[in-house]
């Protein structure tokens, strides 16, 4: 590795660094019901999951949209084994079944359950759907999101998933601890850390050699294959990683919400991160990672008044009522899917180099304007 | 006699109706340049394709290194539609179709007529990328960098073969923006980065001025040499095939109808018929 | 046997009845497929719009006027989004036009969710429609007894614009090859704007005689019924019209008669509505997995 790259790796790990530091203070300083909490939280989650739908559809060219039932088997299986097993016992969460399961974990064995859960059922419905050519995988993914869903809500299950009613009272964000202490862990950065560790993650296997492979099967799958890339073989990888992490940020989910219930993950919650995953850019992690803030800042924070009845300033309690902000949300989505079709960041990544000559272009324009 | 390095036994493709290859059998001796011609729809690609398991024939068998990769017998809905030869020969063998990159993995690697290359990819990552397929690595040791000697050892390689063909100094750039004949260099490139023993041509010179096909023939030459190569290659323009073959086998309708040294080739009236038409039609 | 026909009824009616309804939506999902080989994701959208547009013009306007005035705005609004998010994309690659579709889905089900603020729409009765009628000691509304032969009407109709018309030649002919018919002087735009118009049509159709049975009008009361039609066309081969039908008709009685699973098969439980659900979703799996050409669909061969 050249001079110049290990500079700019270094100023990339002090940012990241200063930015969980900046994030530790914040939680130190400020009271924890503020607003940016929860955006950060749900952010940090929505990241991660959109970056687990990119490495599939943007690094590999697999149209899946399966994303929400992978999120709520790790969310399912999160609350479950975390659940004290006096609670499950005890008829406060499951009043109508007797609880299969006695035994509880604790949150790291719990999020990686979740992870290896979902991986599982990818693993077992990639065998045969991931045979099939791109907008077939797309339905039966569907197809199978809604299956989980429904499965997980079936009576029969009850004594495991607690039927259609909602979990609770299992370790949420408020309820984490420092490893072998008592204190309680800052909870925007343990979000932080749980997902950026997995987002890492994901970085890293798209730059081995397996990522140069997924990329070979998005460009050209016949080449791929003549190349000696076993395209089933890669698929599958692809997909059980990709729900593996969604797997987790399900779980994380389920942490942020302190309740959980499969009816919350419809097709509609997978078209949300698809469409996160579009703004951003298809093939890019920084594209991903920053739509899924801005997504969510402005429908929690920013756009909240367009629900409220005034924004800006502007008092209309007739047009700005409940609902108005997810249809100007979508009138933009739309802008962007025909018109900036290739999102906020194309198929690049966010670099200092990238930055400097944006604001370089800006300063030139505003010299010739001067001028 | 010497074991040859490929050799199709009877092999029979059919796709519905249509016989795209009639009981084709040759053979591709170690260190060998042979082609294979014949007028546009002969059945050229479609061999090409049996050998490299793309499609999987209909009828027939395909040996390398004197091991069977592909035996296939009619079946399925072919069992009554078949209308090729020899549908009893292999009646009783198990039916064998490896995936192309299976067949890539033995030591046969190939190009494509309409070039293929990685179109999101720079040059050098095309190359890179063609040499997973001899890597050891796990999916955990590559994301962990636990494998980063190999990894070093994958990219010192992929600069020596880029150096070779004469293609260092675009490393950086597109492969699809490379000028035409450099793509097609760049996709012989990764073809061999794959470590093969065999390598097929599929119309190596097509789209070429006669400049670049001469360029070409001394090309296919110098690599066959260097990397210790057996090519076998479909081409149509004769003034390479003459120049550079050892032997020529000529597909027409779908069936074999001369092999031999070029010089045969030539001089063979049924090859001459075939791309002439019949005479005495005038 | 009679006797067990007797008992269940009121199951196999309702299935064969909401099996046509599923047909009428699969022959929009099928038709746009074959000439697009795009999965319109919205099209189970505008379904539920049609059903939204009726609870709101009924509300002042006569049924004589209001039943034609919803198709017609069915109709437009098919053509206006296939206009406006689908033909900007006709080069763009597959994936671009089928997020597109996602995002008129969302789009559609937002602006349901503003405009009804998230309540559920009570659907007007129409009359002769929603009449009750005894049949044989099973209570049921006449649209249950309409439906199968609107839909066999409705289909007659259309295999026959297709097979005997100009524009029917052009559809058969776009959907065979998409570049060559446009060099042969075929107005692509309008073709493909016809099929968009016939399904939003028979969209809004099917959302007349749907609604009627279930009442009640949500934002996302489109989407199941959409995802079921789409595996109904896939099950009878996407792309064929009869292959929708019979399979809309399949996938509408085999869930009905899962729905009275207690019932019929005497199993205990209470769950089996939502388990249904992961039955037509399971179903679409195996067919795609086993064949996914359906029962009618051809196969197409990629060339390397």
């Amino acid at each position: 590795m050249d001079k110049a790259k290990k500079r700019k790796l270094a100023l990339t790990w002090t940012c990241i660094a200063a930015l969980y530091l900046v994030i530790l203070i914040l939680e130190l300083t400020m009271r924890p019901t503020s607003i940016l909490f929860t955006v950060l939280k749900k952010g940090a989650i929505y990241s991660l999951v959109a970056v687990s739908m990119n490495l599939l559809n943007g690094f590999t060219g697999l149209f899946s949209l399966g994303q929400a039932g992978f999120m709520l088997i790790g969310a399912y299986t999160y609350a479950i084994l975390t659940m004290p097993s006096e609670v499950k016992t005890s008829q406060s969460v499951y009043k109508y079944y007797q609880c299969f399961i006695t035994f509880d974990t604790g949150v790291f064995i719990g999020l990686l359950a979740a992870g290896l859960m979902a991986a599982l059922f990818a693993f077992l419905i990639g065998l045969p759907v991931l045979r099939l050519k791109s907008d077939y995988l797309a339905i039966a993914t569907l197809g199978f999101a809604e299956i989980v869903r429904a499965v997980f809500q079936w009576d029969v299950l009850g004594p495991v998933t607690n039927g259609a009613n909602l979990l609770r009272s299992y370790i949420d964000l408020t309820r984490v601890t420092i490893p072998f202490t008592d204190i309680p862990f800052p909870p925007t950065l343990f979000v932080f850390i749980a997902a950026g560790v997995c987002i890492l993650l994901i970085v890293l296997l798209i730059n081995s050699s397996y990522g140069r492979a997924f990329k070979a099967i998005r460009d050209d799958e016949t080449a791929a294959e003549a190349m000696g890339i076993n395209l089933f073989r890669h698929k599958e990888l692809s997909f059980v990683i990709s729900s593996f992490f969604a797997g987790i940020s399900g779980a994380l989910l389920a942490m942020f919400q302190y309740t959980v219930q499969a009816q919350q993950f419809k097709s509609m919650m997978t078209y949300e991160i698809l469409l996160i995953v579009v703004i951003g850019g298809i093939g890019s992690i920084s594209g991903s990672c920053i739509a899924s803030f801005l997504y969510i800042t402005l429908s929690e924070w920013w756009l909240r008044g367009l629900d409220m009845g005034t924004f800006l300033g502007i008092n209309a309690p007739g047009l700005f009522r409940s609902g108005f902000r997810k249809l100007v949300f979508s009138i933009i989505i739309m802008i962007i899917v025909l018109f900036f079709s290739r999102g906020i960041m194309g198929d690049k990544e966010l670099s200092f180099t990238r930055i400097k000559a944006f604001f370089q272009r800006k300063g030139k324009n505003r010299k010739e304007v001067k001028a | 006699m010497t074991q040859s390095l490929l050799e199709l036994r009877n092999v029979t493709m059919q796709f519905g109706g249509v016989v795209a290859v009639n009981d084709f059998s040759m053979h591709v001796d170690e260190g060998e340049i042979v082609a294979l011609i014949g007028p546009n729809g002969a059945g050229k690609t479609t061999a090409f394709n049996c050998i490299t398991g793309v499609y999987e024939p209909t009828n027939g068998e395909i040996l390398y290194r004197g091991h069977t990769v592909v035996v296939s017998h009619p079946h399925g809905k072919m069992k009554k539609n078949y209308a090729g030869h020899n549908a009893e020969l292999y009646m009783d063998r198990k039916i064998i179709h490896p995936t192309p990159d299976e067949v890539t993995k033995l030591g046969i690697a190939r190009t494509f007529q309409n070039i293929r290359l990685f179109k999101s990819m720079t040059v050098y990552d095309n190359v890179l990328t063609a040499m997973h397929l001899r890597a050891r690595q796990n999916v955990f040791s590559s994301v962990f960098r636990l494998s980063y000697k190999e990894e070093r050892r994958m990219r010192e390689d992929t600069d020596r073969l880029l150096k070779e063909q004469d293609l260092y100094k675009y490393k950086d750039e597109k492969a699809t923006s490379l000028p035409y004949g450099k793509q097609r260099r760049l996709e012989i490139a990764r073809a061999l980065a794959t470590e093969p023993e065999l390598l097929l041509l599929d119309e190596p010179a097509a789209g070429m001025n006669p400049q670049e096909t001469k360029e070409l023939s001394s090309f296919i030459r110098e690599i066959k040499d260097k990397y210790n190569l057996t090519v076998f290659m479909i081409e149509h323009h004769m003034d390479l095939v003459m120049g550079i073959s050892d032997r020529i086998y000529v597909l027409d309708f779908g069936s074999p109808i001369a092999e031999g040294t070029p010089e045969e080739i030539q001089s063979n009236e049924r090859v001459i018929k075939a791309y002439l038409g019949e005479s005495d039609e005038i | 046997m009679i006797g067990f026909l007797h008992d269940n009824l009121s199951y196999f009616l309702s299935g064969i009845s909401v099996g046509g309804q599923y047909a009428l939506i699969a022959i929009g999902y099928t038709m746009v497929y074959g000439i697009l080989r795009l999965i319109n994701f919205a099209h189970g959208d505008v379904f539920m719009a049609a059903g939204l547009v009726m609870v709101y013009l009924s509300s002042s306007l006569p049924f004589t006027i209001s039943i034609p005035l919803v198709i017609i705005i069915t109709v437009a609004l098919g053509f206006l989004i296939e206009r406006i998010a689908y033909k900007p994309l006709r080069s763009a690659p597959r994936m671009s036009v089928m997020i597109s579709a996602i995002g008129v889905s969302y789009l559609l089900q937002n602006a349901a969710l503003y405009f009804t603020g998230g309540l559920a729409k009570v659907y007007p009765s129409i009359p002769f429609l929603s009449d009750s009628i005894v049949i044989w000691d099973a209570t049921t509304r006449m649209v249950t007894i309409i439906t199968p032969f609107l839909t066999i009407i409705l289909v007659v109709l259309l295999t026959l614009l297709i097979k005997h018309t100009k524009i029917g030649m052009a559809m058969r002919a776009v959907s065979r090859d998409f570049e060559t018919s446009q060099l042969m002087g075929i107005k692509i735009n309008n073709v493909i704007s016809i099929t968009f118009m016939i399904g939003s049509l028979l969209a809004a159709v099917a959302s007349l005689l749907y609604f009627t049975n279930y009442a009640s009008v949500t934002p996302t009361s489109g989407s199941m019924p959409g995802l079921k039609a789409f595996v109904a066309a896939v099950f009878g081969g996407i792309g064929s019209i009869p292959g929708a039908v019979i399979g809309g008709f399949i996938i509408g009685i085999c869930e009905n008669i899962i729905k009275g699973g207690a019932s019929i098969f005497g199993i205990p439980g209470t769950g089996w509505t939502t388990f249904s659900d992961a039955f037509t979703f399971a179903f679409l799996i195996v067919i795609l997995v086993v064949k996914p050409t359906g029962l009618f669909g051809e196969k197409s061969v990629d060339k390397v």
